[in-house]
């Protein structure tokens, strides 16, 4: 046990920092939402020039081939500097991957280069109305049309579709065979009139999300990932690549709002209120040990392969966590939290997501008792 | 960064779990609870292990090893929930090691490592294995002195847990170097992550066997999310008593912090997974002779021993607090 950097690890540490510190792109521009996407993506421009735009990504795709360590390293500097996310964040963490294990050569030759320089944005089509946790039972249908798919049906809960090039799109191809069977995955074409895009406001009053509507959108063969009708496996990849990816720069976002937090409250003497100093000191105690159990994650996985029963539960301790402490922070600094407008408000309402998103917690504790536990099937 | 054990750790922990397996079945923890005693037998083969001496140098007669070696010892005597002193006798042992003065550790070391003496840890109102010890450690808020025994006024109290032996202790005590008691903290808590295992364990096996409605009960979601809480609890535990134990070795700077989450996070886990497994064992649960018991007051007692997780938050609140302040002086000057 050494729960410490390896002199390797810290070198990278070193490195990355002092590019960030040389290249950072400053505070978000505060236009509109057009605005801060372009200084985003500029961003992830000066990133890929400097190399570090796909970094656990192999060499020869373009990527730094870090280890899993230098790539959550990677996350938490990202969120440490106060950096934002590459644009393409989600061609860089599902995507790219995706097409890594499923795709043929011809189609990683076409697709990921322009992942890594943020020339082609990525989104996500899984999503549906009527498919939320329930994924395999998704609506949208394709059918082969003169050799030509035609895709029609809606998707919900789509970032970035206004900016994308490419959608990773989950569709029914056949209805005949039991749900998770009749599934295809494509890489569609965002680019066509066939597909209308919808900004979905949430509770934040905000569109951080659409809504898409295909009416027989085209697709072609040469964009189905892994093969007709092994759609449900493709997107289980997606699926892993997500609930990885992201944790540490979410990780590093929760301490920071968390030392906020403790910041203002020490300014304004609350840590001498027993009841305050026991409630903050229980999330400090959830913020590391998320990190120390994330940490833990990736040494089973590098060491055995697989995550052990650890590695399922970082998501969820994540989002609890979050929603407790933007609620106390609510609580503690009283009615000016709760302005319209307010950086605290807004954490308070846009972690009500956290739960939801990327597997509600009630699914994430199904998967816990069903996959990690061995629990029968739950009824 | 590297969170998995070495070789030998492992190899430690092997034969840790299978003797315990072997001579602490809840049979024989039964059987020492209601005689009041601990088993002689157990005893004399931890000693010939040379477990007492785990983290005491080879110079005073121990095995060399560190803090993260004893959290193996103890999360799997915790696991069998086994009535033994070994926990307050190779803790203090360790302790006196890493924080004693070269004569605290040439008059004691020796005679625990051999097993010929052993030691308490607790605090003035409840201190375990304290009557029989030639020493007692005992904690007092951040400091931990080192009372004699032949100078001590101990006083055997009865608690809820009589697989093991506590006693009120007071006394003149010597003191230890900062960070004693951290590390005793460190050491318990690794004991409660074993405790939150076994239940754990012992949970999934009933509820996957146990059907009512013609259905195994772990089939049920309201029992697979209480089981998914275990887990969680479970694992959050051993992750920060990992950390503590490793920083007991390695890292006397950050101790202070990962000793409060250690005791906050095991003390916590602890009662909770305890309690939730004999919930989801229904009422076999609250019977004597479904063993849950055990673990449930082993929870209780060391959870005591570790003092209240409202201090152990309150100074983490304090140790983050610190922090913000120091980076944000630094990124001021």
């Amino acid at each position: 046990m050494d729960l410490t950097f390896t002199d390797r690890e810290s070198a990278f540490r070193d490195e990355l920092r002092a590019w960030l510190a040389e290249n950072h792109p400053g505070t978000e521009p505060d236009g509109d939402e057009g605005e801060a996407y372009a200084w985003r993506r500029d961003f992830q421009r000066r990133l890929a020039e400097g190399g570090w735009a796909a970094v656990h990504w192999p060499v020869e795709y373009g990527g730094r081939g870090a280890t899993l360590t230098e790539s959550a390293i990677f996350f938490e500097e990202l969120a440490r500097a106060r950096a934002p996310l590459p644009a393409n964040v989600l061609g860089l963490l599902l995507a790219g991957p995706t097409i890594m294990s499923w795709g043929t050569d011809e189609q990683k030759e076409r697709f990921l280069a322009p992942i890594v320089t943020a020339e082609e944005i990525w989104c996500q089509g899984f999503s549906e109305p009527e498919a939320g946790s329930d994924l395999a039972s998704l609506k949208t249908r394709a059918v082969k049309d003169n050799g030509k798919w035609l895709v029609t049906g809606q998707k919900v809960w789509t970032s970035g579709a206004q900016h994308s090039k490419w959608c990773m799109l989950v569709a029914r191809t056949d209805t005949e065979v039991p749900k998770h069977k009749g599934l295809t995955y494509f890489l569609l074409d965002m680019e066509q009139d066939a597909i209308q895009i919808r900004p979905l406001r949430q509770i934040t009053g905000e569109a951080e999300f659409n809504e898409l509507f295909f009416e027989q959108a085209h697709a072609t063969d040469d964009q189905v990932l892994g093969g007709v009708g092994n759609g449900w496996k493709v997107a289980l990849t997606t699926l892993m690549n997500e609930r990885a990816g992201l944790a540490f720069f979410l990780q590093v976002r929760l301490r920071q709002l968390l030392d906020e937090l403790l910041a203002e409250a020490d300014r304004r003497g609350l840590l001498d209120d027993p009841i305050v100093a026991d409630r903050l000191g229980e999330l400090h105690l959830k913020a590391e040990v998320l990190r120390l159990t994330a940490y833990r994650g990736l040494t089973a996985i590098e060491r055995y392969g697989q995550p052990g029963p650890e590695g399922s539960l970082t998501k969820w301790m994540w989002s609890e966590t979050n929603q407790q402490l933007t609620q106390l922070a609510a609580e503690l600094l009283g009615p000016e939290a709760l302005l319209a407008g307010g950086h605290w408000s807004y954490e308070l309402l846009r972690a009500r997501g956290n739960t939801i998103e990327g597997g509600t917690t009630e699914i994430l504790k199904n998967i816990v008792a069903e996959r990690v536990l061995g629990l029968p099937r739950a009824r | 960064m590297d969170f998995d054990f070495s070789d030998e750790e492992k190899q430690i922990k092997e034969v840790a779990h299978e003797l315990l397996a072997a001579r602490s079945p809840f049979a024989k923890v039964r059987e020492a609870a209601e005689a009041g005693d601990y088993d002689p037998e157990l005893a004399r083969e931890l000693v010939e292990l040379g477990w007492p001496g785990i983290a005491v140098s080879a110079e005073h007669g121990g095995q060399d090893l560190g803090f993260v070696e004893l959290a193996v010892v103890l999360e799997e005597l915790g696991y069998a929930c086994a009535a033994t002193s070994l926990t307050s006798s190779a803790t203090a042992a360790a302790v006196i090691e890493a924080t004693g003065s070269p004569e605290q550790r040439s008059r004691w070391l020796p005679q625990l490592s051999s097993g010929e003496a052993t030691g308490a840890i607790g605090t003035r109102e409840l201190t375990a294995d304290a009557n029989a010890a030639a020493v007692i450690l005992l904690i007092e808020g951040e400091e931990c002195v080192l009372v004699e025994r032949a100078h001590a006024d101990v006083r055997p109290i009865v608690t809820i847990d009589p697989t093991r032996r506590f006693a009120t202790a007071a006394g003149d005590g010597q003191p230890l170097a900062a960070g004693a008691a951290d590390r005793v903290r460190s050491a318990i808590s690794s004991e409660l992550v074993g405790v939150c295992q076994r239940a754990l364990d012992m949970t999934l096996e009933f509820v996957k066997d146990r059907k009512q409605f013609g259905v195994p009960v772990g089939s049920f979601q309201a029992v697979g999310h209480r089981c998914a809480q275990m887990l969680l609890m479970t694992e959050s535990a051993r992750s920060a008593a990992y950390f503590a134990a490793w920083a007991a070795d390695a890292d006397p700077e950050r101790l202070p912090e990962a000793a409060a989450l250690a005791a906050a996070a095991a003390g916590t886990a602890a009662k909770e997974v305890t309690a939730s497994a004999i919930q989801a064992h229904g009422g076999i649960g609250f019977t004597w002779e479904a063993d849950l018991h055990w673990l449930y007051k082993r929870a209780q007692l060391d959870a005591a021993l570790l003092g209240s997780a409202r201090n152990h938050h309150a100074a983490l609140a304090r140790i983050g607090a610190a922090r913000v302040n120091s980076s944000v002086a630094a990124a001021g000057s």
